[in-house]
């Protein structure tokens, strides 16, 4: 347990992906009964639904005065830690693994969890016991994916991540088959696919400069490229279910979909909401992804839909190998098979070069589309995003013309410096925020806004600087949208820093109304 | 107790206990930014927190100074004043106050542990007690320093091609961290950051443990590499700390004791090294002071002021101004 709680404690502290990965790497040193328990922890396969953190007060309330826990805990602002701190001194410490712990915990009765997890904290070191009690309430939050702990795998064992990635989800607890094959003790384990959330095929943004030199223009095809969310329906005879982008399961949120589809095949798309196969905006989408299990009424206002773009597998044949031609075929196929409403084909746009292309990227599909996907029409079906096969092109964003008002300091690499911005805009002759954007702009334009606002503070709130009105930023953002949430009744989709403006003063910026005309808000 | 107000004013004799403001007659508990103030008509206090105050305000920081040794009674008209150890950092004292048969003890900031860099702590008997309450709340239960400092000393045996940037506040805190490295048989030179390096001299001339040190100077990126630097906090978060290659950022602070705050503050490797009570020496400190009345001061007082009416003592919360940033010293 020791080891365990010493690497979380790492984890947790050590900023750089590279250094998560050694860390990790280190521990799977060591493959003793532990590793699949760790594993699975780590990726957040192991919980514990009946150890709730109402059970832990509960229990924490027994050893310490609850006044003094709740003054502790308000101040805190993590269960975990404050039980973990708060825990009297005990002299029962006992060094024991993570296997023999978890086994224990699993083991518990209900009715035994008060008196016997109580025992089992006297046992821990303060550290052990806020590991055990973020593993028990579930999510770690110390900022390690699921991909990070793959790639650590993937790097100590000589192995290729999208080796990993195309299997993983077949795996179950205690990974045995895995661990064999990662040892080369045995051949790479056999997973049903058919019936697997399948990681999916991502695309890299394309450089304008240097890919389309290089690129032959026939060598690929295009498509639109939607804003809803992108999932994987799985389709066979033993049941439906639909997938998000990371394999999470929300079938249950749509079961319009899922009671109107058959046949047998696993389907990439997108996921949109509109009546006819005309995408409405994202928002209407985020009411249906915000609800667990859909009213009736919800169901009938914003009926969902899915956009195929590709297909994995067709009447229980893997088609990944294929190349993506052949496999719109096999879509087509499966589309033709059965009437429905449920699911369209991704419209393919051909051209002969990117000038004619870059037309139907900026195409107004009633502002819908994000723009496009080019695709290399023999390209496998390979998870993950591998160089070379599939790019997004964006379109070109919307800008405006914004004041600088408030600034924090930024993270990771940026960690020193004032690089995370809020903007705003007139209204009645007092400035509106209406965005917060901490990308985009050059590393010397940084240094200069940095400097800009340690000598131009004017006010401070905790780590917020308020600046001196002065500087004008031109924000460039992807789309945007009406929003209760926000003071200015707006809400922009990816703002970033586009370039900053000298030549303008703060008197030239628009207002809120202004704005809100101009992008039809 | 009526003769002090929630300023710590005895208004009677004129006589303040750090003040913020510039005052006729200052007591000064240590010479940390938010007690010890420029410009009081005249300062008591021992001979090291004076010869600090110095050092960073200026040789006439104050128009008068009176200084006392531990022990030594000082009468002001009604009112006798005498400075017991507080073991918070070099000359730091509490001050019991004597008037009509009353005792009464203003803590200051202290801390019950043992440190090789100042006189340790000394429990007074006393009818009021007025104790600081940074660490006031049952999370803080600081572990050994020498534990914490070997972590620091693990870590920079394990990376060498990084270097290890601490920060300490200035005073006080970065001599306890070299004074610990060096009980740990830590003896390469410590580079410093230029704001630490006069009262690392002074340190020095008190014949306190710290080693050899030397200021940050050199441009060359990689010259630290396998070294221990230390800095204020303030410095790690600006751009001085770029000039080193490979950091790994360390900070030595009770605070340090909540792993959200560390990594909050960008910190890899927290030193849970405090130079004020925790949780249980603030409770034996009430205990042993055998105070009916407890009044608690900058920190977290609520919880403090629940245990001691819990306890049946008369307890409740003094504000003073000035004194609630957790970035204080």
């Amino acid at each position: 347990m020791n080891r365990f709680s010493s690497l979380l404690n790492s984890l947790i502290l050590t900023p750089s992906r590279n250094s998560k990965i050694k860390l990790l790497k280190d521990y799977f040193d060591v493959l003793d009964i532990n590793r699949a328990y760790a594993l699975s922890i780590l990726c957040n396969q192991l919980t514990f639904q009946f150890i709730k953190p109402s059970k832990l007060r509960e229990v924490v309330y027994k050893k310490v005065d609850k006044n003094l826990f709740d003054f502790s805990y308000d101040y805190v602002g993590d269960l975990a830690e404050t039980i973990s701190l708060i825990w009297p001194k005990s002299s029962k410490y006992k060094s024991q693994s993570l296997s023999s712990l978890i086994e224990k915990i699993k083991k518990l009765k209900k009715n035994q969890i008060s008196t016997e997890f109580s025992k089992i904290l006297d046992q821990l070191s303060n550290n052990e016991r806020w590991t055990l009690i973020k593993i028990c309430t579930g999510g770690l939050r110390i900022g390690v994916s699921e991909r990070i702990v793959k790639t650590a795998l993937a790097e100590k064992f000589d192995k290729s991540l999208n080796e990993i990635e195309e299997i993983w989800h077949g795996l179950n607890f205690p990974y045995d088959n895995l661990f064999k094959w990662l040892k080369n003790e045995a051949k790479k384990p056999k997973i049903d696919f058919k019936n697997l959330f399948h990681p999916m095929m991502l695309a890299h943004p394309i450089d304008e400069e240097k890919d389309f030199a290089n690129l032959n223009p026939l060598d690929f095809h295009a498509e639109y490229k939607w804003d809803g969310i992108r999932v994987q329906l799985m389709v066979s005879k033993s049941g439906i279910s639909l997938y998000s982008r990371n394999g999470e399961d929300i079938s249950n949120a749509f079961p319009d979909i899922i009671e109107n589809v058959k046949g047998e095949a696993v389907i990439d798309g997108e996921l949109l909401v509109g009546k006819n196969f005309k995408p409405s905006k994202f928002n209407d989408l985020q009411q249906r992804l915000n609800r667990k299990k859909p009213t009736a009424d919800l169901i009938k206002k914003f009926p969902a839909f899915i956009r195929a773009y590709d297909i994995l597998f067709y009447n229980g044949d893997d088609l990944r190998k294929l190349n993506l031609v052949r496999r719109k075929v096999y879509l087509k196929k499966f589309y033709s098979s059965f009437k429905n409403n449920k699911i369209d084909l991704s419209q393919i746009i051909k051209f002969s070069n990117w000038k004619e292309l870059e037309k139907y990227k900026n195409n107004n599909l009633n502002h819908l589309n994000e723009g496009l996907m080019i695709k290399l029409k023999s390209s496998e079906y390979i998870p993950g995003r591998k160089k070379g096969f599939w790019y997004k092109w964006k379109k070109n964003p919307k800008y405006v013309d914004a004041i600088l008002m408030y600034a924090q300091r930024g993270h990771g690499k940026r960690s020193s410096f004032y690089s995370d911005y809020t903007f705003g805009i007139w209204q009645n002759k007092e400035l509106v925020p209406i965005g917060k954007a901490y990308s985009g702009y050059t590393d010397k334009d940084l240094l200069i806004i940095d400097k800009f606002i340690r000598n131009n503070t004017i006010n401070k709130f905790g780590p917020v600087r308020e600046v001196k009105r002065e500087i004008i930023l031109e924000i460039a953002f992807d789309d945007i949208f009406k929003s209760t949430r926000h003071k200015s009744g707006v809400a922009m989709r990816f703002p970033r820093i586009h370039r900053i403006r000298w030549d303008k003063s703060i008197k030239e910026v628009i207002t809120l109304e202004e704005f809100k005309k101009e992008f039809k808000v | 107790m009526d003769f002090i107000n929630h300023q710590l004013f005895i208004k009677d004799i004129n006589v303040h206990i750090d003040p913020i403001l510039p005052k006729k007659i200052a007591i000064i508990t240590h010479a940390h930014a938010d007690h010890a103030r420029y410009g009081h008509d005249e300062v008591i206090a021992t001979k090291q927190t004076i010869d600090i105050m110095k050092i960073r305000y200026g040789e006439n920081c104050a128009k008068k100074y009176t200084i006392l040794r531990y022990g030594q009674k000082h009468q002001i008209k009604g009112y006798q004043f005498t400075l017991y150890p507080a073991g918070h950092i070099l000359g730091s004292a509490q001050v019991l106050i004597e008037h009509n048969n009353h005792r009464l003890v203003v803590t200051g900031d202290y801390k019950v542990g043992k440190d090789e860099t100042c006189k340790n702590f000394k429990f007074i008997k006393c009818d009021t007690l007025i104790t600081e309450a940074t660490f006031g709340l049952p999370i803080y239960q600081h572990p050994e320093p020498k534990e914490e400092i070997k972590k620091l000393l693990n870590s920079v045996k394990k990376n060498k091609n990084k270097c290890h940037i601490v920060g300490a506040y200035a005073l006080g805190k970065a001599q306890r961290v070299m004074n610990l490295l060096r009980q740990n048989d830590y003896n390469d030179t410590i580079y410093v950051h230029g704001s630490l390096e006069k009262i690392c001299k002074y340190y020095k001339s008190q014949k306190i443990n710290i080693g050899p040190f030397e200021k940050v100077s050199s441009k060359d990126k990689n010259f630290y590499l396998g070294k221990i630097i230390i800095a204020p906090p303030s410095a790690l978060k600006d751009r001085w700390s770029r000039r080193f290659n490979n950091p790994i950022i360390c900070m030595a602070s009770g605070w340090m004791t909540i792993k959200q705050r560390a990594k909050q503050r960008g910190v890899e490797l927290p030193l849970v090294i405090s130079d004020h009570s925790d949780w249980n020496e603030l409770l034996e400190t009430i205990k042993k002071s055998r105070a009916r009345n407890v009044l608690v001061t900058h920190g977290q007082e609520d919880a403090l002021v629940y245990f001691c009416k819990k306890n049946n003592l008369s307890s409740k919360p003094l504000s003073i101004q000035g004194r609630n940033d957790e970035e204080n010293e």
